[in-house]
This record gives structure tokens, C-alpha cells and sequence, in this order.
């Protein structure tokens, strides 16, 4: 049984502590990689390495931090492999996606909806697009992982490991910076109280209920077992 | 940035356009080119000495692997290597030839060279007007990219400054209207420096003797069009096998995935960065945030 996540007066622990450290390890070194990545793509990002320090320092901590934000990605998957999967709730709720983007969920509840296949898929902890920004952070993380090592040291790998390297890393980049700019804009400006519950890790139930109806009824179960 | 009086045509990492451009100074503007006559080299190692001497490198202790080849390979503070290779040529009458092959190796200066292209910090390598590419090392942040965008292993890390270093083809030397230290060292007249124009006129010369005096019918220079030419060329006993001579390359180019990288992938990125962003910006202002209505009541969360 997993901890009990029902707090005093209704509401509802969404990350625990160490969730929350994780996520801001991977986010905040994320953050750096991408600054420091920007100014070594193109020279009209050069002046964000002179920021930080001048390219010298840029370049001898960006693979450090590389360590550091892809330990953090592993980690996520350690205790969040399970919550990721997808399943066939996930597979029901890509049809309502379209109305998920244009904030029409509204229309879509039982008491709308016309037809069945019309209603909204209710979600576990995660949405289907939450496990596609993990995956595509963790193995992007991964990939860029493998190839940064190569670029580390670059009198230590052969030539052709080296060539391949330097494209997979920016094309690596480019894929997670896309995950990135969706998961920030969501969390902050989109999904009110996403931002919150990353911070200190609490939701109302009634929050969790809209966006989350499958953890909430899964949770609240677990807590009156525990009972 | 640089410390040579010549005037910079392109530089590494570098938004914008370069200073200068659009301007001309006549006298220096022609490109300078060595010469190296692989079939005259004695393997004296003068030029090497020379190299080390003028630009103030220490001499670094080296091993004996049963050639006359003075270091394994250049290094960050060994510049200039006479490369060794024994070779039986085969003759025409099914016998052989013995010989010793031995090319000068530094940077060749391309026209079109791989370690610019792929140098990402603003300065660091610049091509001046007279063909000459030279490291910046104060702009240099020790990536080590330009070691992967070079088609004939030359820029070499120093370990302890994560700078790098290569040849400079005496830049100091030739802004000053000296030739380069390797040139003025050479005894038997093997190494030639001029304008690129007079090297090739003179270096042609020499292959036409050697087809004509010597029998050597695959001889020619070694130019390679893949980098836009070199401001470093050898005349070959036989240009048709240039790996022969410590390995240079048949066909040398930018390496395609650093154009490709420096390239397309750089605007469909760029593109699709501002995308994105632009995209996020203009879905906020059609469907505005996800706010639980009753939430919003209780005011928070």
C-alpha cells in the first residue's frame, strides 16, 4: 500500500516531499543545461554563456550538470515507472485531446455529453500527455546523456562516434526543449494550482477530482482501508 | 580579438556580419600557400625544430616506435611532424621500389575550414583574407568541437587550459612579411611559400619533371576541392594513393553531419523554438487557463 495521501481537511497530498525535491533537481538543472545549451547552438544566444560566467565556465559545468539532471531523470523513473504507464484509460482519453486543448471538458461530463464515446475520459494520476512530457524527458535525457559524454571528450571517442554525437545531441535538445516550453506553460499559466502542487505538494480534492478522478476515488479508497 | 595585422573574412560562432567586410587592402589580400615537395624531403626535422623554436613550445619527451618519426602524432604543443612511412613501390617491370615516404603534417588552412564551421564561441577561430586560419585562444572555451569538425585530425586540447592549439602558419611571421618558420629552416629547398597562385604554377612544374624525368606517372598535387583547397599543398609521388603518406585523406570535407547540424537542423530548430513559444502565447489568448470552477470560488488553488 502506498502512503496515505488523504490529508486533514480535504485535501490531498499530490507530491510528497522527495517528488517535489526531484522535480525541481531535474527542472532547475534543466534550466541551466538549456541556457548554456542555447548559447554553444546558435551565436545569438552566445551573450547567455558570458552571463554565466563566460564560455570557459559554461563549458566545463554544462556536462556536470548533465550528470546531475540525468541522475534526476532516472530517479523520477524509480518512483514513477508505475504511475507512467499507459494504459488503456490513456488510449480512451487521446479521443478527448482536441476538447482537453480547447478547455472544453465542461461540455464532455456525463451530464452533457450526448453520446458515451462523447464523455471525458476520467485520469489516474497522470494524463496521457503528462507520460508522454516524462518519457520524453527521461529518454531524451538519456539520449542526451550518451552523446554528451561523447562531446565531454572529444580526444577519447573515435571520429565517427563523435559525428554522430554532435547531431544527436541538438536533435535531442530540440525534442525535450518541445516537451519543456509545453510543460511550463501548462503548469504555470494553463492548469491553475498545477504550479502549487509542485511547490508544496497539496491539491483540494476538488481540483484532483476535475483532473484526476482516478487517483482521487484510487487514494481515498487506500485511506479508508488504512482505517 | 586578433593579435595579426591582417584583416578577418570569417569567424567562428559569430552573429552577424563580420567586421570590416566590404573592405580591402590589396597588398595582403592574396592568399598565401605553402609548399611541401614530399619527393626532396631528407626527414631532417628542421622544420620541426624551427616550429617549436619561433612559437616558444617546450620540447616534449616522445617515444621510439622504429621509425624516423619524431612524436606519434602532433600534439596541443607539437605543431609541425615530418609523418614516416616505408612503401615498396611496385615498377612497371613487376619489381619493386623501396622507399621512404615522409610528408609534413600541420594544419592545412582550408578554404572552407571544418573547425570554423563547428566552433560555437564568438571569436575563437577566425580566416584571415590571405587564407590564413588561426585559433583565438582567449575566445576559446575548450569545447573541443573544431577537434570533430576537422577532416584531418589537427586541433589538438591542451589538458591542463582546455584550449587548443594548431599551427598558425606562422601568421606573426606572414603579417610581418616573413615566411613561415618551417619554410626558412628547410635546407633542401623542399618547402616553398608564396602566393597560392605562384605555389600551384610552381608545384605543377614539379609534377610535370617528375612524369617526364623521373617516371613517377601518377605523381601530381594534392589540393583537395572538398575543403575549397588548402593553403597547405604537397606535390606526390603518387597523388592517386595520398594515404600512403601518413595517412592523408583521399577526399576531404566538412564532415556532413556538422553541415547539417550548422545548417538545416539549426533553422528547422530555431523555427520551431519560436514556434513554440509563439504557439503557447497565441493558445493562451484563445482558450485562457483550465481554472475548477468551484475552486476559483473559494479563492486559491
Amino acid at each position: 500500500m502506498e502512503e496515505n495521501r488523504v490529508l486533514h481537511g480535504g485535501r490531498l497530498l499530490r507530491y510528497n516531499f522527495r517528488e517535489r525535491l526531484v522535480h525541481w533537481v531535474a527542472g532547475l538543472s534543466y534550466i541551466y543545461l538549456l541556457l548554456t545549451g542555447l548559447a554553444f547552438w546558435s551565436p545569438w544566444c552566445f551573450w547567455i554563456a558570458v552571463i554565466l560566467g563566460g564560455g570557459s565556465v559554461s563549458r566545463v559545468l554544462h556536462p556536470w550538470v548533465g550528470l546531475v539532471y540525468a541522475a534526476s531523470v532516472i530517479y523520477m523513473l524509480g518512483i514513477w515507472s508505475r504511475d507512467m504507464e499507459i494504459t488503456d484509460t490513456d488510449r480512451k482519453w487521446t479521443q478527448s485531446i482536441g476538447a482537453y486543448v480547447r478547455n472544453e471538458e465542461e461540455e464532455m461530463l456525463p451530464e452533457h455529453a450526448e453520446r458515451a464515446w462523447q464523455q471525458w475520459a476520467p485520469v489516474d494520476r497522470f494524463n496521457l500527455g503528462q507520460k508522454y512530457l516524462f518519457w520524453t524527458m527521461f529518454w531524451g535525457g538519456i539520449v542526451l546523456l550518451v552523446t554528451g559524454v561523447v562531446l565531454w571528450f572529444p580526444e577519447r571517442a573515435p571520429q565517427s562516434i563523435r559525428l554522430i554525437s554532435i547531431l544527436v545531441h541538438p536533435i535531442a535538445f530540440l525534442v525535450t526543449l518541445a516537451g519543456f516550453i509545453i510543460h511550463v506553460y501548462m503548469g504555470t499559466a494553463i492548469v491553475r494550482g498545477g504550479f502549487t502542487s509542485i511547490i508544496r505538494g497539496e491539491v483540494t480534492e476538488n481540483w484532483a477530482r476535475h483532473h484526476h478522478r482516478l487517483w482521487v476515488e484510487r487514494i481515498t479508497e487506500d485511506a479508508a482501508a488504512r482505517k | 580579438m586578433s593579435q595579426a595585422t591582417l584583416r578577418i573574412t570569417k569567424i567562428s560562432g559569430h552573429a552577424g556580419a563580420v567586421p570590416g567586410s566590404n573592405m580591402s587592402r590589396d597588398a595582403k589580400e592574396k592568399q598565401v600557400c605553402k609548399m611541401v615537395d614530399t619527393t626532396t624531403c631528407i626527414g631532417c626535422k628542421a622544420c620541426e625544430i624551427a616550429c617549436q623554436e619561433w612559437n616558444d613550445l617546450p620540447f616534449a619527451s616522445t617515444s621510439f616506435n622504429n621509425t624516423y618519426q619524431t612524436m606519434p602524432d602532433t600534439a596541443w604543443n607539437f605543431w609541425n611532424l615530418i609523418r614516416f612511412q616505408e612503401y615498396q613501390r611496385p615498377n612497371s617491370d613487376g619489381s619493386k621500389t623501396f622507399m621512404w615516404l615522409m610528408r609534413k603534417d600541420q594544419c592545412m588552412h582550408c578554404a572552407d575550414p571544418g573547425c570554423l564551421e563547428a566552433c560555437p564561441a564568438d571569436g575563437a577561430i577566425v580566416q584571415y583574407s590571405n587564407g590564413i586560419v588561426d585559433f583565438q585562444t582567449d575566445q576559446c572555451i575548450g569545447c573541443g568541437y573544431c577537434i570533430t569538425g576537422c577532416p584531418f585530425n589537427i586541433p589538438k586540447l591542451n589538458p591542463v587550459t582546455h584550449k587548443v592549439h594548431k599551427c598558425t602558419l606562422c601568421a606573426d611571421r606572414v603579417s610581418g612579411n616573413l615566411e613561415p618558420a618551417c619554410i626558412k629552416a628547410c635546407p633542401t629547398g623542399c618547402l616553398h611559400f608564396g602566393t597560392k597562385e605562384d605555389m600551384l604554377f610552381q608545384a605543377n612544374r614539379r609534377v610535370q619533371q617528375l612524369k617526364t624525368h623521373y617516371g613517377m606517372a601518377e605523381a601530381g598535387v594534392y589540393d583537395p576541392p572538398g575543403v575549397g583547397g588548402t593553403s597547405v599543398i604537397y606535390v606526390l609521388h603518387d597523388a592517386t594513393q595520398p594515404e600512403l603518406y601518413g595517412g592523408l585523406p583521399r577526399d576531404p570535407r566538412v564532415p556532413w553531419t556538422v553541415k547539417l547540424w550548422k545548417h538545416p537542423l539549426k533553422w528547422i530548430g530555431n523555427i520551431a523554438i519560436i514556434g513554440g513559444v509563439v504557439g503557447t502565447f497565441m493558445h493562451y489568448l484563445r482558450y485562457g487557463p483550465k481554472i475548477v470552477p468551484e475552486d476559483n470560488a473559494k479563492g486559491g488553488h
